[in-house]
């Protein structure tokens, strides 16, 4: 129910915007989320977009996670 | 897929498992109270992966699973209204009511469909002017704006023949009611990533505050639930439970603020039956008096013959945690995803269908 995918916002119209999933269009409601631009990924639950992915966030958890698996030793 | 693919790496995976490991020395019990956790736990073996000393239990985030079997008899009862569609997110019509379900409902003719979203339920009711179209209006904090989205669709492109039977639930109270009933000891609490999308991480304060118990809010790949844990038990080995956000390119402290504003203006806070839990106050949305003619309450009315609970079924002790689905005598015997007794079998989220699907005898 909660499930929610990141998909990339193509174009943007009014309310609506085309959202791009692994190669698939599709038309998204951008009414929770009026600050989502084109290049953005969004969050999007039950045809809505609820929410914009922060990238330099996700940047920063790979590199959180790829430090503690350095520091591990099974390997 | 991107934000997906990398937050699966096996490598790191073990890495981090291996970390979790290495600083956890008390035994300690966590819940992840969302749906899609559990299912990502089972489906990743993460609890394989974690150390013996943590052990992991489900709680009430199945929206499915939660639905009293009351309010589930009165969907029923409303579909078998003249001249009504029913629409609903598409495990609902599986789940066995006091009686029937939606789905024996369609099969004896009542107008049921399975839709993906209430952008879907809107169009249907502008195309079927002369009949009532009705959205079972089910889940948590990530979905209300959604159908508050709707009503405020209809309003504006004056569609008078959509109504919602809201069933919405929200989920700080009802984790504030399994804190105080106080039959499961916790330690830490896995936050549900996509309600926290919405809400934020600030409604979750009270937890440790009140009652000293850990809450990181994670996301849904397995190596957000592996960081998640890690900070927990973190947390709890230092004995300095506090609320933290492992999915901070979801999740911001403040939430998506539009989105709850939108659905404060639709829906005002009021008492929701949970399955399993009873009546928590201040843990529903209602429509507010403004938008009455969109509450399918308001506008049918129903009569419902008396309440059956399917016998034997352990759903409600699965959703508060305080069973593990193995320990319903029912499990894969008599109620299997085919066959399904009780909702925690028919939803995609529900724990007894997450251990049906992906369970072995190491991890039941």
């Amino acid at each position: 129910m909660c499930l929610a995918v990141p998909v990339k916002i193509v174009s943007i119209d009014g309310d609506e915007a085309e959202a791009e999933i692994a190669g698939v269009r599709r038309r998204v409601s951008i009414a929770l989320t009026p600050e989502a631009k084109v290049g953005d990924y969004v969050l999007l639950h039950t045809g809505y977009a609820i929410g914009v992915i922060d990238e330099a966030e996700a940047e920063e958890t790979l590199k959180l996670l790829e430090e503690i698996a350095s520091l591990s030793e099974v390997h | 897929m991107k934000f997906i693919d990398e937050y699966q790496d096996n490598e790191l995976a073990r890495g981090l498992a291996y970390k979790i490991a290495q600083r956890s020395t008390k035994t300690i019990r966590l819940m992840e109270f969302c749906g899609g956790h559990t299912h990502a736990i089972l489906r990743y073996g993460i609890r394989q992966l974690v150390p013996k000393t943590v052990e992991m239990r489900s709680g009430p985030g199945c929206p499915v699973c939660v639905t009293a079997t009351a309010d589930l008899d009165k969907a029923i009862a409303l579909a078998h209204l003249p001249d009504v569609i029913i629409t609903t997110f598409g495990d609902m019509i599986r789940v066995p009511g006091s009686y029937s379900s939606l789905q024996q409902a369609k099969a004896e003719g009542a107008d049921v469909r399975i839709v993906y979203s209430t952008i879907d339920a809107v169009e249907i009711a502008k195309a079927n002017p002369g009949k009532s179209v009705i959205f079972i209006g089910i889940g948590f904090e990530t979905t209300a704006p959604t159908i508050a989205a709707s009503i405020l669709k209809a309003l504006q492109d004056k569609i008078k023949n959509f109504h919602v039977l809201s069933l919405n639930k929200l989920t700080p109270p009802v984790m504030k009611a399994l804190l105080d009933s106080g039959e499961l000891k916790l330690d830490g609490i896995i936050g549900p990533g996509h309600v926290s999308v919405i809400i934020g991480s600030h409604p979750y304060e009270f937890i440790p505050r009140d009652y000293g118990v850990a809450c990181v809010i994670s996301g849904f790949e397995p190596l957000d639930i592996l960081l998640c844990i890690d900070k927990l038990v973190g947390q709890i080995e230092k004995g300095e439970p506090k609320v933290e956000i492992a999915y901070p390119r979801g999740v911001k402290p403040e939430g998506n603020r539009k989105a709850w504003q939108l659905t404060e203006n639709v829906f005002e806070i009021g008492e929701a039956n949970w399955r399993g839990i009873g009546i928590v106050p201040h843990s529903g949305l209602k429509i507010r008096e403004k938008y009455e003619r969109f509450d399918a309450d308001k506008t049918f009315s129903v009569s419902l013959k008396p309440l059956r609970e399917p016998k034997g079924c352990r759903c409600g002790d699965v959703i508060r945690g305080a069973a593990m689905p193995l320990e319903c005598k029912l499990f894969r015997k008599v109620c299997t995803p085919e066959r399904p007794i009780g909702p925690c079998m028919v939803s995609s989220e529900g724990a007894c269908a997450a251990y049906y699907q992906y369970g072995t005898l190491e991890n039941l």
